[in-house]
């Protein structure tokens, strides 16, 4: 059982509402290590602060649950500390993209091999529902009542643009999907990006109307676009929805490598 | 084999001391007076196998640290006054979750931008209570170049030994002057590692305070698989927010520091043993003191110097003590009344205090204290 190996029973219950899409996007981190076969006491869960980033503490690995948005800026500590270790940072939209967007960006741009999960609800669910950077132009939040007047990231864009080398996005009603996408993210050598889009019931759905967990979910099917039938699609069909799937995969030198190098060169060992 | 003799600057004597403490991380952002601490350990880092990262800034250079030093490696950060401030957060996850790490504040005039090139003793309280919540910390002051290398090492020997973040604050003047030092082949004192755990992986608890008030710190990626969080927490390092555990906790948090002052708290003395006036000074300020103490013995006056080489946690003990003693305390301090406060509140009215404070980033001089000294005698 997967569950038995990889989560920390005594953890439970999580806080995690009925619905909520966090706890399907953590089974697929779980299902990605698992079929990737890493060694558990080798690999490091780091997260921040959201309801996503609770994640870290029911899983049975080195766990690091730090403060909002630096999940990051602590996982490139431990990776560049010790470079064997497996390094998965699981963080909300708030998380990454707003408190923590400067780390984001850097992380990527140093292409440094950590795997990034990026749990979209499109709000901040712990603090009960203000508007995140990814909360959609005009949707409603408690800290935007009369509509949001910000305009949300393409977040997957934005990490390619600043170099991370594997960029995925996927939804949590397309689960399986999911895991696979994580799987070839642990595989990239360098710094990779899933965006996994969750569903909050809780707040910003029902401030949105949209429905229960199961609509919100139904909504995800129908919205998503694979990025195969997406190339075949013209940009008007393409209106109002997203694109799911392996968005960008390339190559780079890869951080803590050129540091081993440049220590193996400076001690004569190469 | 003899001790190589340099000319170094304090900024420098602080990475000497470092690597002898046997530094393997350092994560930085590039602040004057600084610098020079990021500068030469980027060179002289990955020589011996560590590693060292310019980071985004220095909220993200305090999370690296943090992060490194949880592998087992030792693991530092230098910064300034503004710096100072943003790594504030993290250092507080760092005291809460007990991670052994040393900052560095070689600190410039404030508030804001201030005097990014002067002298100021400006953050003895940000030092104490930069960060949120109750919390010990251990912060020591070097007034030399050799005694900052001799202190960053005692930094890391603390931070090791007592699982704690250590602050080291430095004077711009300290930071930028070279000095005459001795660096020994070996260090001049024994280097201190953390306690390692003992148990069995499966029954190890990070935070079980039936190991003492100081509890083994076991190295990410070896099999330990425990939980490391900034929420209060219990002996697993499980989020809890039972009222006792988190007494527990935060009882054991200060024990840690508060019942082995014996041990971190440090401080010198010159001429006490008859002194009427003593002169309370620390850092750069102190060498200006002694000199006072000097003129004011050539004078006839009995004089005396009491430098705090801990400040925090602060000396108590050693005020009350010569407090009886003497007829007037003469405190100097480049701010506008910092650590004078805390002189007071130990002194418990035993004694009268002259203050002595300047803030125009400019030293202290010795016949600025000497003349407050003549004041009160
Ligand atoms: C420095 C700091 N600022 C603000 C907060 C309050 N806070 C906690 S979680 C959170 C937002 C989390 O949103 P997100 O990352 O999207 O995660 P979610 O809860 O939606 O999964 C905020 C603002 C905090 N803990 N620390
Ligand atoms: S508030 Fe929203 S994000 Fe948080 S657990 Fe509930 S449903 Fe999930």
């Amino acid at each position: 059982m997967l569950a038995e190996k990889y989560l920390r029973d005594a953890m439970m219950p999580h806080i995690w509402c009925p619905g909520c899409g966090h706890g399907i996007i953590m089974q697929a981190v779980i299902k990605a290590i698992d079929k990737a076969g890493l060694d558990q006491d080798k690999t490091v869960i780091v997260s921040g602060i959201g309801c996503s980033s609770r994640a870290s503490g029911y899983m049975n690995f080195d766990t690091l649950h730090t403060t909002h948005g630096r999940a990051l800026a602590f996982a490139t500590g431990v990776k560049m500390a010790n470079p064997e270790l497996n390094v998965i940072v699981l963080t909300g939209d708030g998380d990454a993209l707003a408190i923590g967007g400067n780390h984001f960006i850097h992380a990527c741009r140093r292409n440094i091999d950590i795997t990034t999960i990026i749990f979209n609800n499109s709000i901040y669910g712990m603090t009960s529902g203000q508007y995140s950077p990814m909360t959609p132009h005009g949707h409603l939040a408690t800290t935007a009542p009369h509509g949001n007047m910000d305009r949300n990231f393409d977040v997957c864009e934005l990490a390619k643009a600043a170099g991370a080398t594997y960029v995925a996005r996927s939804t949590a009603y397309h689960a399986a999907g999911m895991a696979d996408l994580i799987g070839k993210a642990l595989a990239n050598k360098g710094f990779s990006v899933v965006e996994a889009i969750s569903q909050c019931p809780t707040y910003y759905g029902r401030r949105n109307k949209q429905g229960s967990a199961i609509d919100m979910l139904n909504w995800q099917k129908e919205h998503a676009v694979n990025v195969a039938a997406a190339a075949r699609l013209k940009p008007e069909q393409l209106e109002g929805k997203f694109v799911i799937g392996e968005l960008h995969s390339s190559s780079a030198p890869e951080f803590t490598e050129q540091y081993d190098q440049l220590v193996a060169r400076l001690q004569g060992r190469e | 084999m003899s001790p190589t003799v340099k000319l170094l600057q304090g900024n420098e004597a602080c990475v000497e001391g470092a690597l002898a403490a046997g530094l393997k991380f350092f994560a930085g952002y590039p602040i004057t007076p600084s610098t020079e601490i990021a500068e030469h350990l980027a060179e002289r880092l990955p020589r011996v196998g560590g590693r060292f990262i310019q980071m985004e800034d220095e909220i993200a250079s305090m999370a690296a640290v943090v992060g490194a030093s949880l592998t087992g490696a030792k693991a530092m950060t230098a910064t300034s006054g503004p710096g100072f401030s943003l790594k504030q957060e993290n250092l507080g996850f760092a005291t809460f979750t007990e991670v052994p790490c040393v900052v560095v504040n070689v600190m410039r005039g404030g508030p804001s931008t201030g005097l990014p090139t002067s002298p100021a003793q400006s953050d003895v309280m940000q030092a104490r209570w930069g960060t949120h919540g109750d919390h010990p910390i251990i912060a020591i002051y070097p007034s030399s170049v050799p005694e900052t290398y001799e202190l960053t090492i005692k930094a890391f020997n603390f931070a090791e030994k007592y699982r704690t973040p250590v602050i080291l604050l430095m004077d711009e003047v300290i930071g930028h002057m070279r000095e005459r030092i001795e660096l020994p082949d070996e260090p001049p004192i024994p280097i201190i590692d953390r306690a390692k755990p003992t148990v069995p992986k499966s029954e190890y608890l990070p935070f079980d305070e039936s190991q003492g008030d100081v509890p083994p710190l076991a190295n990410f990626g070896e099999g330990y698989r425990f939980h490391i969080t900034g929420l209060t927490h219990d002996q697993r390092g499980f989020p809890t927010s039972a009222p006792d555990k988190t007494a527990v906790l935060l009882d054991r948090l200060h024990n840690k520091i508060y019942n082995s002052l014996d041990d971190i708290l440090l401080w010198e003395t010159i001429d006490m043993e008859d002194a009427e006036i003593g002169i309370f000074a620390y850092g750069a300020t102190a060498r200006s003191a002694t000199r006072a103490v000097r003129l004011a013995r050539e004078q006839g006056v009995k004089a005396g110097l009491i430098r705090p080489i801990t400040i925090w946690p602060f000396p108590d003990q050693l005020i009350a003590q010569y407090a009886k003693q003497l007829k007037a305390l003469v405190v100097a301090e480049m701010n506008l009344g910092q650590l004078v406060n805390e002189v007071e509140r130990a002194a418990q009215g035993q004694v009268p205090i002259k203050r002595v404070l300047q803030a125009n980033g400019e030293l202290i001089l010795p016949e600025t204290i000497l003349q407050a000294a003549l004041e009160v005698k």
